[in-house]
């Protein structure tokens, strides 16, 4: 009885192949245009900043950087982002602690107003702030007599770009703390801690995965903003140009090189920080597998 | 008084923490959002009616709103081929593709907005082929579109990963046992099981693009009445001081982005509860 | 239907699941394949069921004599029940049922009157009717269970397979279901295997026993054989509570825990060292040595919460062990722990190095 059935199946497999799935054709026939589909929106984009950054050739690209008003664009850029950053990541941590830690009335209202500014479109997040500072806004005509400037000059960025960058980090950390409960943190403040300790020597541990998360995707959307800060720039150079808008200024006046320079620079921070979520996802992912590893050999005895 | 409205706890903090959180809240976005609809307030319905039936800002609307859509219909089509072959099939580099779409999130939006003009107009890589087709993508509604598109796709991708993730593999199964040939499995069985998050990730995606500037207005070429989308529209009323106008096209966009937003919520809601209801 | 597998064999990566695997089961028969996690049991069940494909070089898979081994899963007219149900949530009751009739093609599809009428016919066979319109997220775990097993049968299948059918449920739903689902079996008389790890379901619930280890099969067997009978030593210590002693065989008799013991049943095992399994309710006590080859004991523990009692004993060389006897021989023999007794073995089984897994 021992018939041997010939197989037209191939031995040899590199695609997942079993009685259930989808034919092997129509598998290549999906990742080809995922891949295809991909590459027309992602990679081709990518890749035509370099090439265009370097069209006219490493010195030129080089040389761009050097120019006065690229540097003071990457400063103010970088000025703001320090600023922005830190004041979100504060209030990432106490919002995350108040919410993720404690039961009161009005909760679910508070998390969906910290993701308000999600919804609001860049130029509206701009606007808002013209609005309220500008000439004709409440308090323009008061900090007018003041002399104090806010919209055209550098506070106006820090402020639009403050509420653009707004909920990432809080919103990375609270449903993370919200999973992971009180009772570690009780634990703690029964072996005698005291709030503090227990917040860096418990809480915070737990939690740093997610908030270097936070940070890298608060800080990237700081550093590139473009719309929001568009609008309360005034487009001074030199003196309120982030690097996005800098870019534009440069690609508007026909000079594609040194725009494409200047937006490699951010690109490359993009890449940056998409390699350091990547990380910090396996990271993650590792720790998880750990826990779950751990207690299969606790079930497996 | 806050205390009877909190449940009783030992950890220390929360009068600070939730004080710290309500005035940062209010200062940088409450009051500053309320200025927006306080302004639309001091406009009479006839001045807002007006100036948001003007035909430019309508064209602009009509622009907007109608990318929006066809972008996030591409999205879902492709965003789900995309997020199918991610989670389903093994094919090298597939780590690096999965980390590539969130491209769309990390990149500024002013450098994708280039980096597309570069590839689509007429003299670009992809341009250059669509050229003697006869279709011009770059500074066309096309371009918007192509825009909206990119910035999009990791909202449909990231929402459909983890729906598609969670499915047994043994619903299919228990379909092919059936008598179901692959495509009912799929039409019956997992498209109904992943169809909240289907929407839910087309509904981020067309928010989004209603409010998107920076990556449309290099490629868009911004021809009043033809290729000029609403924000910037308000940007170009900001520039002439016409504050009152600016105003009311954003708090057109802005209750249309925060409608579609609660209705994502209410969807959210619904298939948790069904879900539940099916766990 | 008769199910014949011949020669299967199946290997994930470098694991072999499966180790030439032959089995018959014949039309009507109910067959529970026993064995515990990792043993292939599963697999076994997944691969004629067509979920899985067997290695290259396996011999054919026959269902009433014709080769299924490459036909599709859908047209192998299988039932197939899943362990976790695999429920279509988003579907209610009715048209879980319902899925495998309407997604026949359209000449053979039942209308939508014939449809209906099947499903209520289905839903008061497993007892579940006036629950047509619920979601399966709305059924306890036993409901789950039962509709799983009306939407596999509305296909008609000539060959039922059910994986761990009773393995998600608590244990007196488990009892209850497990006596109902031999009556629906005895009603219907369809063809079927299921999957278990658990000896008492294996036992109870099936004509015949395929006991599994390690990707092969151990023995195949009536509940009466495998139990009475056991052919290898994991068949002996897997089915019911052994006592496991370490002795020699020497001129066909068996020395272990200071006793030599004159025996029949050494089922071939050759001089020198082995195995000697003997069952609880096989051990004799008595108060005085009385002529039999005995071992001396001390009691260490008594359940007696319980139909039986069970002891818990020290042989004088060191070894526990356990001993099960009626409450009345018990009140008899007035133990208590810290007492010493006799045990002589009615029954044993040896195992040499030579047969045992």
């Amino acid at each position: 009885m021992a018939l041997v059935v010939a197989r037209t199946v191939s031995v040899r497999r590199t695609l997942r192949q079993s009685p259930v799935d989808e034919p092997r054709w129509v598998q290549g026939a999906l990742i080809a245009s995922s891949l295809g589909f991909l590459g027309l929106f992602l990679f081709a984009p990518l890749a035509a900043v370099f090439t265009e950054a370097l069209r006219k050739g490493l010195g030129a690209y080089l040389e761009s950087f050097r120019e006065p008003d690229a540097l003071s664009a990457i400063e103010l850029t970088l000025f703001t982002a320090a600023i922005a950053v830190p004041a979100n990541l504060a209030f990432g941590l106490a919002a995350s602690w108040a919410i993720a830690k404690f039961n009161f009335v009005g909760k679910s209202i508070l998390v969906t107003l910290i993701d308000l500014p999600f919804a609001v479109s860049p130029v509206i997040s701009g606007l808002i702030f013209v609005l309220l500072f500008g000439l004709q806004g409440w308090l323009g005509p008061w900090l007018a007599e003041q002399d104090i400037k806010i919209i055209f000059a550098v506070p106006g960025i820090v402020l639009a770009t403050i509420f653009v960058t707004f909920p990432f980090v809080a919103r990375e950390l609270i449903p993370l703390m919200q999973e992971q409960g009180t009772e570690e943190e009780q634990a703690a403040l029964l072996l005698g801690a005291g709030g503090w300790q227990t917040f860096r020597r418990v809480t915070l541990p737990n939690v740093k995965w997610a908030l270097l998360y936070g940070v890298i995707l608060c800080n990237a959307r700081a550093m590139g903003e473009f719309g929001a800060v568009s609008v309360v720039s005034g487009h001074i150079r030199g003196r309120t140009n982030t690097m996005p808008l800098h870019v534009e200024i440069l690609y508007n006046e026909y000079n594609f090189a040194a725009a494409f320079s200047v937006a490699s620079l951010l690109t490359l921070l993009a890449l940056f920080t998409l390699a350091l979520k990547a990380l910090v996802e396996w990271k993650r992912r590792e720790e998880v597998s750990h826990a779950l590893e751990a207690a299969a050999a606790e079930e497996g005895r | 008084m806050r205390i009877s409205l909190k449940q009783h706890s030992v950890l220390p903090g929360f009068g600070l923490t939730l004080g710290y959180t309500m005035v940062y809240l209010g200062a940088i976005v409450l009051i500053p959002l309320s200025a927006l609809f306080f302004k639309t307030a001091a406009l009479s319905w006839g001045e807002f009616w007006g100036i948001i039936s003007e035909p430019r800002v309508l064209a602009s609307y009509r622009l907007t709103f109608g990318a929006s859509l066809l972008a996030a219909g591409i999205n879902a089509v492709f965003g789900f081929i995309v997020a199918w072959t991610l989670v389903r099939y093994p094919f090298p580099g597939k780590r690096l593709v999965d980390a590539a779409v969130d491209l769309p999130f990390a990149l500024p939006t002013a450098v994708s907005g280039i980096a597309l003009t570069a590839i689509y107009a007429p003299n670009g890589w992809i341009g250059r082929w669509l050229e003697p087709l006869g279709i011009k993508a770059a500074f066309s509604p096309l371009g918007v579109t192509i825009a909206l598109t990119f910035i999009g796709l990791p909202f449909v991708v990231r929402t459909l990963q983890p729906a598609l993730e969670e499915l047994e593999p043994e619903i299919e199964e228990a379909a092919a046992t059936l008598g179901a040939s692959r495509s009912q499995t799929f039409r019956r069985v997992i498209l109904p099981a992943v169809l909240p998050a289907l929407i839910t990730g087309f509904g981020l995606a067309f928010a989004r693009a209603v409010g998107e500037y920076g990556s449309v207005v290099f490629i868009s070429g911004n021809m009043p009445m033809r290729t000029e989308i609403a924000p910037l529209l308000i940007i170009t009323k900001l520039e002439q001081y016409d504050y009152a106008g600016a105003t009311a096209i954003a708090v057109v966009l802005l209750a249309a982005s925060f409608l579609l937003i609660l209705l994502i919520n209410l969807l959210e809601w619904w298939s948790s509860r069904h879900h539940r209801k099916g766990a | 239907m008769s199910i014949e597998v011949h020669h299967l064999t199946k290997t994930f990566g470098t694991f072999a699941a499966l180790r030439d695997v032959s089995l018959t089961v014949l039309s009507g028969e109910l067959v529970a394949i026993l064995g515990p996690s990792g043993s292939g049991k599963t697999t076994l069940l997944r691969i004629i069921a067509g979920l899985e494909r067997p290695d290259e070089g396996s011999g054919p898979i026959l269902f009433h004599e014709k080769d299924m081994a490459r036909r599709n899963v859908g047209d192998r007219q299988v039932g197939f029940v899943f362990q976790h149900y695999a429920l279509f949530r988003h579907m209610s009751v009715f048209e879980n049922v319902a899925f495998g009739l309407r997604v026949r093609a359209r000449f053979s599809r039942p209308s939508k009157q014939q449809i209906r009428l099947k499903v209520q016919q289905l839903l008061s066979l497993v007892q579940m009717e006036g629950m047509a319109e619920r979601y399966p997220g709305q059924l306890s775990g036993g409901q789950r269970q039962r509709v799983a097993l009306a939407r596999a049968l509305a296909v008609e299948p000539k060959v039922l397979l059910l994986d761990e059918p009773f393995g998600a449920l608590d244990a007196k739903v488990r009892q209850e279901l497990r006596r109902w689902l031999r009556r629906l079996h005895d009603e219907i008389s369809i063809t079927s295997v299921f999957v278990t790890h658990d000896q008492d379901e294996a036992l109870e619930l099936a004509d015949r026993v395929v006991v599994m280890n390690q990707g092969a099969v151990e023995q195949i067997g009536t509940p009466d054989e495998l139990f009475h009978h056991p052919k290898t030593e994991f068949v002996m210590s897997f089915l019911g509570q052994v006592n496991r002693f370490h002795g020699r065989v020497e001129g066909g008799k068996v020395l272990f825990a200071s006793i030599t013991v004159s025996t029949p049943r050494l089922e071939g095992a050759p001089a020198g060292h082995a195995r000697v399994f003997i069952r609880p309710h096989e051990l004799d006590l008595d108060l005085q040595e009385n002529g039999r080859p005995g071992l001396k004991a001390f009691v260490l523990r008594i359940y007696s919460a319980g139909p039986t009692v069970r002891l818990e004993l020290a042989a004088e060389s060191g070894e526990t062990f356990l001993a099960e006897l009626s409450q009345d021989r018990f009140q008899a023999l007035k133990i208590s722990a810290g007492s010493t007794i006799f045990v002589a073995p009615r029954d044993l089984r040896v195992f040499g190095s030579g047969n045992g897994r």
